[in-house]
């Protein structure tokens, strides 16, 4: 699938697009099809992301799971932090994304 | 410590308002992301894998109890309670937000402090030897000399666009504790056979792509030249280096191309045109400097002894503690990489205790190494043992300084949209593997250093064992390297040969500890053995 992501313009936080609006989490990311560009373009004019950009994930049994290692921790937070990613009760969620 | 006059503060604060005024212009839609980016850039404002990356400028990475707090109280108010000191003696945040970004640089100004020339093509904070005005082996402090540069290259119009960044290191002794010999211009001061003082100038040195050690271009620049000289420099850089191709654009590149000999002769020519334009500071203006750095009230006649009871303590004392030019003292430091631990992160509540160490123990100052670590650069002896307890008792006492365990590890792809691969995960493992099997004290002196991609952020170029993390078909792979060195007998690593896994770099560095282990003669180190006995049996011991 071919999922969107970019930064939160204020905050930074690392945002997928579910389709409808931005989400925090990347299990909600919706395939933009052959609309990526067209998207990207109009979310970015009205500043509801920063940075955007498409990239190639699957979904999987647990979720979504980008193709690129850099995505996939993106999706999740630092692996050597794991108490400040998106899934601080999770011990198995670091090693997922590896 | 350098002091803020009337027209500094004023630059900061208008710089202040300026970004404030930048940043909501870009969230309100006045500014796009392309408009906006060299703007935030210019004050230290990245857009990381994570959020936002603030990178504070700490100049030479010299730091007064009370700066190091504001620092503390940033991490508590606008971050997640850390922050990350960094190989440029820097500072960085790493969950930064945009409309907090103005609040920020106003706490940093309220203590003398901005994030101004900590990106960009620009002149970077000046780094310096970590000890200055401390060891005993200098022959001048070298602070005087970096914090005249600073002033210089600050807001500098003409040095605003260079083609790359430009990064100035300036060490006084003959030990090289700041990687002199591989910043894109190194300056030693030295002193000659008739006891003048001047600048040795060695331009062309840097890591990245293309590691280069920089040549000696002059010996000796009179010391009211330095500024003149720097600026001669600089401009044949600006005048020719490489704007076309961003990876041929540092001052090393010009320097090889053209090569030391007619960079040195183009630098000459315009150097004898700028000394009859008159622009070195008047010597007030460095006198001024000077007594920003005069020493502190050292007490006469301290104890020089040391109370070595305790055997823990003895063992810290004797790892990280570095001899003082004066009596009775030492230069403590502080390592920030805890067996397992990120290294360079220091919680809020650390940073409060070490300014609270440095303002009690040390006339009020602290500083940032290159190595990640941080030095109490005056200590009395005889309040060592208390110091090391404050510092035992918060997790801030490992007794590893350039041990296998004490590891330059860069942000890596856990937090660096450069990166290729992750950093801290490797140097944790090492150093818990190192900890675990008990080597780490028999093997010595050994500096590891590790990047997350080919930038060298982490100077895996010149550790003694470096790593580089490579992306291979989407999978992180680690590349070793071998011999080099950023200290006085500077050297570029060779690499091993093909790269290895997460879990194969930890047993290949563990390998190639081994072969030292098994080869080393009587002191030497692991880049002595290695440089005797060459790359070979290391090669056979890791792919056999
Ligand atoms: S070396 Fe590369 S990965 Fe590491 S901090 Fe620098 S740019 Fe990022």
């Amino acid at each position: 699938m071919n999922i969107l992501t970019g930064n939160d313009l204020k905050t930074g936080a690392v945002i997928w697009w579910d389709g409808a609006g931005w989400s925090l989490h990347l299990d909600d990311a919706a395939d933009a099809g052959d609309d990526a560009a067209a998207i990207i373009a109009r979310e970015e004019a009205a500043r509801r992301v920063n940075a955007p950009y498409a990239i190639n994930a699957e979904r999987t049994g647990s979720g979504v799971r980008p193709a690129h290692i850099k995505d996939r921790i993106r999706g999740l937070g630092p692996t050597v932090r794991p108490d400040l990613t998106l899934k601080p009760e999770d011990p198995q969620a670091v090693h997922e994304v590896i | 410590m350098y002091q803020y006059d009337q027209y500094d503060q004023a630059m900061v604060d208008a710089r202040v308002a300026e970004f404030r005024d930048q940043c909501q212009r870009r969230i309100d839609g006045k500014l796009t992301e392309e408009q906006f980016k060299p703007l935030r850039l210019m004050n230290g404002l990245y857009l990381q894998l994570h959020a936002y990356m603030l990178r504070v400028a700490i100049p030479y990475g010299t730091l007064s109890g009370r700066q190091m707090r504001a620092l503390a109280d940033i991490a508590d108010k606008f971050d997640r309670k850390y922050g990350h000191f960094t190989t440029r003696q820097n500072i960085q945040y790493n969950w930064i937000k945009l409309e907090d970004a103005g609040d920020i640089l106003a706490e940093l100004a309220k203590v003398e402090m901005h994030a101004i020339q900590t990106s960009g093509n620009c002149i970077r904070n000046i780094s310096s030897d970590h000890f200055a005005g401390a060891a005993a082996d200098e022959v001048t402090d070298p602070r005087p000399y970096a914090e005249l540069l600073r002033q210089w290259s600050s807001f500098h119009p003409e040095f605003s666009y260079l083609p790359r960044k430009f990064k100035f290191a300036v060490i006084a002794s003959d030990t090289d504790r700041a990687a002199m010999r591989l910043h894109d211009i190194g300056i030693q001061i030295v002193r000659n056979e008739a006891g003048e003082l001047g600048a040795a100038f060695y331009v062309g040195g840097g890591m990245g792509r293309t590691p280069m050690i920089a040549p000696c271009i002059r010996q000796f620049v009179p010391l009211d030249q330095l500024i003149t000289y720097s600026e001669a420099c600089l401009r044949v850089y600006n005048r020719y280096g490489r704007r076309d191709n961003k990876y041929k654009a540092r001052i090393k590149i010009l320097v090889h191309e053209l090569g030391a000999e007619e960079y040195t002769r183009q630098v000459e020519a315009e150097f004898a045109h700028l000394l009859e334009q008159g622009i070195e500071p008047p010597f007030a203006e460095l006198a001024r400097i000077r007594t920003f750095f005069e020493d502190p009230a050292f007490e006469a006649g301290a104890a020089d002894e040391l109370d070595r009871s305790d055997p823990d303590f003895a063992v810290w004392a004797d790892r990280n503690t570095h001899p003082h030019k004066q009596a009775g003292y030492l230069s403590a430091v502080i390592s920030l990489k805890p067996v397992g631990g990120i290294p360079g992160d220091a919680t809020a509540d650390q940073m409060r205790l070490m300014a609270q160490l440095a303002e009690d123990y040390s006339f009020d100052e602290c500083r940032v190494i290159h190595t990640q670590n941080i030095v109490l650069p005056h200590v009395r002896k005889a309040d060592l043992y208390a110091v090391w307890q404050k510092l035992e008792a918060s997790g801030l006492g490992t007794p590893n300084l350039d041990q296998v365990g004490d590891i330059i590890a860069c942000p890596g792809l856990d937090y660096c949209s450069l990166a290729n691969a992750r950093s801290i995960p490797v140097a944790q493992r090492i150093s818990e593997r190192f900890a675990a099997n008990g080597k780490g004290e028999t093997l010595g002196e050994l500096k590891l250093k590790i990047s997350g991609c080919i930038n060298a952020c982490g100077h895996h170029h010149a550790g003694h064992i470096g790593i580089l993390g490579v992306d291979k078909k989407g999978v992180e792979n680690y590349q070793l390297l071998l011999g080099g060195s950023e200290a006085e007998d500077t050297s570029l690593g060779k690499i091993t040969g093909p790269g290895f896994s997460e879990d194969g770099i930890v047993d290949a560095v563990e390998t190639a500890a081994d072969v030292y282990l098994a080869q080393r003669q009587d002191g030497e180190r692991f880049l002595d053995t290695y440089r005797r006995i060459g790359m070979e049996p290391f090669k056979e011991a890791l792919y056999g």
